[in-house]
């Protein structure tokens, strides 16, 4: 009996041990999904943490790419080629529909992107300034 | 302006082959990687380059914001008329099959429609959204870079 | 390897305050992120990602810049005002990693994504479609209303960038 058990009694430690492995094993096999994740959390941070609005756009425009990416690494097959149509029978493709879902997107998500840098040159217009904090300040000083 | 010869010569060499790159994308769709939405962002990057490279107003010749406009409008209704077409043969909205003598042909004929409205609409929208922005942009010095 | 070049770069966008710096940064993040989606097997995406990232996307956040301003203002949050950021993206990461453990290996071929539809697309569209490019037999036919929404979006986006910085409306009028 070593130590741990001692302190948590066998099944716990058991458990814990479990619970490395599961850990350890999603992060060699399940790489693609923590990686876009941190990705996508540091685009959430500049969202959330910087003022400048056109910062935040182009953190969401990170999140966005990694969302992307997630998407197109759940429709990857090992051995899969490119999904088009090939003449040999046997081939194996990745899977087309995440391609289909998340091309569609990359264009709105241009188009949007465009929306809100307009939004923050109006802004900018409007204010004299893009920092969140500043716009803010401005408010309060009118009401 | 003038002494930017090198960029120039560039984008007048360069601003046909991006228009016949972006053709070959939308019509080579079918067989390989491409489509009407890479070859409208295509389409308009040549004229972005254009704009950056020369100004908008000399663009605005060729094409003008009007066109843009209609483009933008009918390659929507293009799409969606394709469909209402598909309903007048008989099929379901968005249904190919009847549009032609065989279900693939007729497959075919509505895919290069869809295809051309939304390489249409995109182009048009990503040129007009450029020239919006461009509109805006006070005439830059060299050193404000 | 190209996941710790993204990262990477995605810091790099983070701590600059050079607004042309973080813009640039931003193209080359789309580009390494367009070569990750080809080495995915998605070719018609890595395209778009491309020509999207690098050409146009670049053109408009540098002219949104140069109409606004060119430097981040340093700002006057302290660190301890910017935990919460923090906390937060965290904490949702942690989630979202959590949710993730039960999911499928990378490039399993038997997950649940690659079981429901996708073999039907790809076993019926020589038949019914026959066209080779199973990217575009989906988009256009398959999922075709799903794209008219797509289009019908990107149109009004583009009439919303339009109306805000009013390049149409005032010519017409100046006429």
């Amino acid at each position: 009996m070593n130590a741990t058990e001692l302190v948590m009694g066998s099944d716990a430690a058991l458990f814990m041990s479990g619970m490395n492995a599961y850990l350890l094993d999603f992060l060699a096999t399940g790489y693609n999904y923590w990686m876009a994740i941190v990705l996508m959390m540091i685009g959430f941070y500049i969202t959330l943490a910087r003022s400048n609005l056109v910062k935040k756009i182009i953190g969401l425009n990170l999140f966005q790419t990694a969302m992307f990416l997630l998407y197109i690494s759940i429709g990857n097959v090992v051995d899969g080629g490119v999904p088009i149509l090939t003449d040999n029978p046997d081939a194996l493709y990745s899977n087309p529909l995440p391609h289909v879902l998340i091309l569609t997107a990359i264009v709105v998500g241009i188009a949007t992107t465009a929306l809100g840098l307009a939004l923050a040159v109006r802004i900018h217009e409007a204010y004299g300034t893009i920092e969140e904090d500043e716009i803010l300040d401005a408010e309060a000083g009118d009401s | 302006m003038q002494h930017r010869l090198v960029l120039r010569i560039l984008a007048k060499l360069l601003f046909a082959p991006i228009l016949l790159f972006a053709f070959y994308v939308q019509f080579h769709g079918d067989f390989g990687p491409g489509g009407g939405f890479q070859a409208g962002l295509i389409f308009a990057s040549a004229f972005v380059l254009h704009g950056l490279i020369f100004d908008v107003s000399s663009a605005r010749r060729f094409v003008s914001d009007r066109l843009l406009q209609v483009g933008a409008a009918g390659g929507v209704l293009l799409y969606a008329g394709t469909g209402f077409a598909s309903i007048l043969f008989g099929g379901n909205f968005l249904d190919y099959d009847l549009l032609s003598e065989t279900p693939t042909s007729g497959q075919h004929l509505g895919i290069l429609l869809v295809e051309a409205g939304v390489g249409i609409a995109v182009a048009c929208v990503m040129v007009m959204v450029f020239r919006a922005f461009a509109d805006r942009l006070p005439h830059l010095r060299e050193r404000d870079w | 390897m190209l996941f710790a070049f993204l990262i990477a770069t995605a810091l790099g966008i983070a701590y600059l305050r050079h607004l042309f710096a973080v813009v640039m940064l931003a193209g080359m993040f789309s580009l390494l992120s367009a070569l990750l989606l080809l080495s995915m097997d998605a070719a018609d995406v890595a395209f778009t990602e491309a020509a999207v990232g690098a050409g146009i996307a670049t053109i408009l956040m540098l002219s949104a810049m140069a109409l606004t301003e060119r430097q981040e203002k340093p700002s006057n949050r302290s660190m301890l005002e910017r935990l919460p950021a923090l906390a937060v993206a965290g904490a949702f990461g942690a989630l979202l990693i959590y949710a993730m453990l039960d999911a499928p290996p990378f490039g399993d071929p038997f997950a649940p994504a690659q079981t429901h539809v996708a073999p039907y697309y790809i076993e019926q569209t020589a038949r019914e479609i026959d066209v080779p490019n199973l990217v575009t037999a989906i988009l256009a036919s398959y999922r075709g209303f799903d794209t008219l929404g797509e289009v019908v979006v990107i149109f009004t986006a583009g009439i919303g960038v339009a109306l805000l910085l009013g390049g149409f409306v005032a010519r017409d009028r100046s006429k």
